[in-house]
């Protein structure tokens, strides 16, 4: 059953990523031609306009694979960028423990009580909307479950009798830490990392949604929402496609997500 | 209890320090100034905005002064809507938002307890894989998403309610906002009270009260629901956060002129005043809520004020 979870959502999302990387190449259009004699026209295969075109007669087909190459490629550069700020975090609080080990919680316990969102906005106001500033942005704001559970987990290793048994043969913390805790984290983090890339979509495609994040002619899946959101009255397909897929990249993302840590769970406990 | 009440309210305060100094950092650490525009001004003129301003001072005293106006309820003038102050645009416009995330809010916690009780009560039914199954398509697909499907649905296909914000619409302009804001924090809710639903009805004393004969209706209401609210209690902080985020959201798609969209506004135009003034409200806001839940949960739950 959970198995089953992870394979019909990682299907469906992989293939997403193959047609948003293949299907505008594919295509005849591309994605910054207006063409003022083919605007706001419904999906149709004759001409190639799959998804239609929208109120400048560009080819929604190719932006909105374009948002959405664009959607993933954010998620996964923030994730990458919460895993190395929330696992080193989380490692030295779980090994070093004690004094420093407490303080560093409580700062997590602060920030999770933030509305982090607003601070990623602020930042966007104050530095000029930077495509890499997006990235670091959200990936600072996601590090904070993946800090917890990754100080849980060295905490409870720091324990484990093979890594007295290191200790004992006169092994440096460096090398316990690299050697003999960090493979045992790769299957947690694995696990969050997933659950960490819906969460990074939905900050991206927020602030694209309000104008903050990614700017015309470029564009993603949150922009090509708040586009479609202006036309809907006479081409609901220009919020359809875009807000359909948005909302099945995020479900698959999570069901895979949680079918693995269910899964890995299930391996712990046997 | 007063003793633990007192600690919390105390550990409160170096919270909201570091909240109110994170903000003004992130804000002044910007490079540029509020009011380099792409008119150039004589070197006198703009060296007395910076002075009426007080960017002209060093950051420590700044902030300090930002401090002092804070407790005096004074977040300083906008910089964009020149004749008020931060302060009353959020007076003018909160009010609005609280109605809205207030109601969004009761909806959740009401419809969220039931369906997840419900779930808990039917568990591994069809009925159970249904709110499951709902409560996980709530949670992944974002407020931005919903909220224009549903108007799309409602507002412009079916024509039951209507899609914008104009007063003559009376009561009925708040049903989508309410719904769409309300959703997600639902599904949230639902998942959360169905798992410590299930793990109180497992106890002993859920064992004994049904051994007296009491029926499941009961037995939910008088010795279960207290217990497994405690979770769904402690979401309460975040489920705040969301839904003030969320309300930006909202406001923008369904045109309510409340804080949220003042946020929106002043961030585009870059009013750095407004912007930060908002931050630091709702903060503030949930720093405080955070602590009434903590308090709260003192009160129902008598183990964690000795801890």
């Amino acid at each position: 059953m959970k198995n089953r979870a992870i394979t019909v959502s990682g299907t469906i999302l992989l293939t997403i990523a193959v047609v948003a990387l293949v299907g505008p190449w594919l295509s005849p259009h591309d994605y910054v031609s207006t063409d003022f004699d083919r605007v706001l026209l419904a999906p149709t295969i004759a001409d190639a306009h799959l998804f239609g075109t929208d109120e400048l007669g560009r080819d929604l087909f190719v932006r909105t694979m374009l948002g959405i190459r664009v959607t993933l490629l954010v998620a996964l550069v923030a994730s990458f960028v919460s895993l190395v700020i929330g696992v080193a975090y989380g490692a030295i609080a779980g090994f070093v423990g004690g004094r420093v080990d407490a303080v560093m919680m409580r700062f997590v316990d602060t920030l999770y009580a933030l509305p982090f969102i607003f601070f990623v906005i602020l930042l966007m106001v104050a530095f000029e909307r930077n495509f890499l500033l997006i990235f670091v942005a959200i990936g600072a704001v996601n590090w904070l479950d993946m800090a917890r559970i990754v100080r849980g987990q060295t905490l409870s290793l720091r324990e484990r009798e093979f890594v007295e048994a290191a200790r004992l043969t006169g092994v440096r913390n460096r090398r316990i830490i690299f050697r003999h805790i960090a493979p045992n984290l790769i299957g947690i983090v694995v696990v969050y990392v997933t659950l960490t890339i819906p969460q990074a979509i939905l900050v991206e495609s927020f602030l694209s949604f309000l104008g903050l994040g990614i700017q015309e002619p470029q564009t993603s899946l949150g922009a090509l929402v708040d586009a479609g959101v202006n036309l809907m009255e006479g081409a609901s397909w220009a919020l359809l496609f875009p807000a359909g897929l948005l909302a099945l990249i995020l479900m698959c993302f999570n069901f895979f997500g949680d079918g693995l840590r269910d899964f890995f769970d299930a391996r712990q406990a046997n | 209890m007063l003793r633990y009440t007192l600690l919390r309210v105390l550990g409160a305060i170096p919270t909201l320090l570091l909240v109110i100094a994170l903000a003004f950092l992130m804000v002044h650490a910007a490079p540029g100034g509020p009011f380099d525009d792409e008119r150039v001004l004589p070197a006198d003129v703009e060296a007395n905005i910076a002075h009426a301003y007080h960017l002209d001072e060093p950051l420590p005293k700044q902030f300090v002064r930002y401090l002092s106006g804070l407790l005096q309820g004074d977040l300083g003038p906008s910089y964009r809507y020149r004749d008020y102050t931060v302060s009353e645009l959020i007076g003018n416009s909160f009010p609005l938002s609280l109605q809205l995330g207030a109601l969004a809010m009761a909806l959740a916690v009401v419809v969220g307890v039931s369906a997840g009780t419900v779930a808990a009560l039917r568990q591994d039914s069809y009925l159970d894989r249904l709110v499951m199954a709902c409560s996980m398509t709530g949670i992944s697909v974002p407020v931005f998403v919903f909220a224009p499907v549903l108007v799309l649905l409602f507002a412009v296909k079916l024509q039951w309610l209507p899609a914008g914000w104009s007063s003559a619409s009376g009561g009925a302009r708040l049903v989508l906002p309410v719904i769409t804001l309300a959703l997600p924090q639902v599904a949230y809710i639902a998942r959360l009270t169905r798992a410590s639903m299930i793990d109180v009805l497992g106890r002993d004393f859920i064992r004994t009260a049904r051994a007296q004969g009491l029926g499941t209706l009961t037995v939910v209401r008088l010795h279960a629901l207290k217990p497994a609210m405690l979770p769904v209690l402690s979401y309460m902080g975040p489920a705040v956060a969301a839904i003030l985020t969320g309300s930006v959201v909202v406001e923008e798609i369904f045109g309510i002129p409340g804080l949220g969209q003042f946020f929106v506004r002043g961030a585009l135009n870059r009013d750095y005043t407004l912007v930060l003034g908002i931050v630091v409200f709702y903060a503030t806001l949930i720093v405080l809520l955070n602590l009434v839940v903590d308090i709260l949960y003192g009160v129902i739950d008598p183990r964690v004020r000795y801890r």
